[in-house]
């Protein structure tokens, strides 16, 4: 049922036989996910909250820049900084109060990427790298949900709908991505601002059709714009009985590799060591990092530095598990000998970024903060 | 005559042409002129055994050679051979 403030809201789709209150019912139940709210993602998101797609979930973990602006036009000045999806959000919600947004502050993963688009109907790739396409894809296969798909490159760009049922999907097109470097990204290519909103608008168009079952949806057919000679072409688009879409072998794998995208190891860190005076200087500047007390509880009783958490060296191995490998780390003792040591555990258990503070809290007592007692 | 249409992303290969008007009977023979008037656009379009490669179809009109008979496709006098390699960018 449409609220009196929906129907006044949504009354030029209400007249239209075409969509109705049965249509604008059916986008009030729909559930969208938007991947990507950049240059894409940004016109299919405001234009499905202003039709009243009652829940529009967004996947983005980028923070906007100024070079966003362009062309992402969901942002604005003031938005600078702030997440994306933050951002995003309060456009959406000024257009559209009555949509539920679901904001999901992570990359896709293989891991996460089921779990996030099991709940949608429908899913609308606005990314900008090949791994992540071909995720997206074989994730639609494998949960059965159409893909309105769009890309763009410089002054052109393509759309379809994937894995729509009995439709191709994206590897029935390209069976792999191009190797690194030979085709060039939109950060390094560059792309006319105005057309992620020409080809955008293309799949919520496409999204919107798909809710209402009606029209012809673009499922089977890639359509090609070029905005320099301002001309569409479309081409025909088959399943491809090989594709493993058809022959029911889909799985999500590892798209890095799948992608030719060796990850570089991180290079040992050079520095293992920092001095008490440069710890201040990081609790100063509020740098993100975590000051590890391996002393035991006693001697912490003492005296202690501010900011730091005790786990006494011989628990480490066994709280391991409460930290995470990736953050920053910076260890103290008494001296700087058994810290050393809760460096090594914690590095031989691949945590890459942990520093042992020379000279233990005694040094920080004669470097930085006299009132700490030596003992 | 047949046309060939040059993607953006490839046109840098054939001195910025957007396409190119080639003489031919087949696919296979209209890229090869194609590739010869511009060595460049080689090995973007094929991999180290000549074939195509996988993330750039070529179309002869609307169909897609794949699902034609591939090189060997007939083309005809005023055909359009569309070159599309997979492009990436959106979030950007
Ligand atoms: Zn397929």
């Amino acid at each position: 049922m449409l609220t009196q403030e929906e129907v006044s809201r949504y009354s030029r789709h209400l007249i239209m036989p075409e969509v109705g209150v049965e249509g604008q019912e059916k986008l009030k139940a729909a559930k969208v996910l938007l991947i990507g709210t950049g240059g894409l993602g940004a016109p299919v998101a405001m234009y499905l909250a202003a039709a009243g797609v009652g829940t529009i979930g967004l996947v983005d973990f980028d923070v906007v820049d100024v070079s966003n602006l362009q062309r992402q036009v969901i942002h604005g000045t003031k938005d600078i900084g702030k997440k994306k999806i933050d951002s995003a959000e309060e456009t959406m919600r000024d257009i559209n109060p009555l949509v539920k947004i679901i904001k999901h502050d992570v990359a896709l993963t293989s891991e996460n990427a089921l779990d996030i688009m099991r709940d949608y109907d429908i899913i609308a790739d606005g990314t900008d790298n090949f791994p992540t396409r071909f995720l997206i894809n074989d994730a639609c296969v494998l949960l059965n949900k159409p893909n309105v798909y769009a890309s763009i490159f410089r002054f052109e760009g393509q759309a379809t709908i994937f894995a729509a049922e009995g439709g191709p999907c994206y590897r029935c097109l390209y069976p792999e991505p191009p190797p690194p470097g030979l085709v060039p990204s939109c950060a390094e290519g560059g792309v006319l601002g105005i057309l992620p909103g020409v080809v955008g608008l293309i799949q919520a168009t496409e999204v919107v059709k798909l809710i209402l079952g009606a029209g012809e949806p673009l499922i089977g057919r890639l359509l090609l714009y070029d905005a320099l000679a301002m001309r569409f072409r479309e081409l025909k688009l088959r399943k491809n009985p090989e594709c493993v879409c058809a022959t029911g072998e889909m799985k999500l794998i590892d798209y890095d590799h799948f992608c030719g995208i060796v990850k570089q190891p991180e290079p040992p860190p050079l520095v293992n060591e920092i001095g008490p005076k440069e710890v201040k200087a990081m609790i100063d500047e509020r740098k993100d990092f975590i000051l590890i007390d391996v002393r035991e509880p006693h001697e912490f009783q003492i005296g202690r530095i501010p900011t730091s958490n005790l786990i006494p060296l011989g628990d480490l191995p066994k709280r391991m598990a409460e930290l995470d490998p990736n953050a920053q780390y910076v260890l103290h003792c008494k001296m700087g000998g058994r810290s050393a040591k809760g460096c090594d555990v914690l590095r031989a258990a691949g945590f890459k970024r942990v520093l042992n503070m020379t000279g233990g809290i005694t040094a920080w007592s004669e470097q930085v903060d006299p009132s700490v007692p030596k003992y | 005559m047949a046309k060939i249409l040059i993607p953006t992303p490839l046109r840098q290969y054939a001195e910025k042409n957007n396409s190119v008007d080639v003489a031919a009977g087949t696919v296979g023979e209209a890229l090869a002129s194609l590739t010869t008037q511009f060595p460049d656009l080689r090995k973007n379009l094929f991999n180290d055994e000549g074939k195509l490669r996988s993330f750039v179809n070529v179309y002869v009109n609307d169909e897609d050679i794949r699902y034609l008979q591939k090189d060997a496709t007939p083309v005809a006098d005023g055909d359009t051979i569309s070159i599309v390699p997979s492009i990436a960018g959106g979030r950007c």
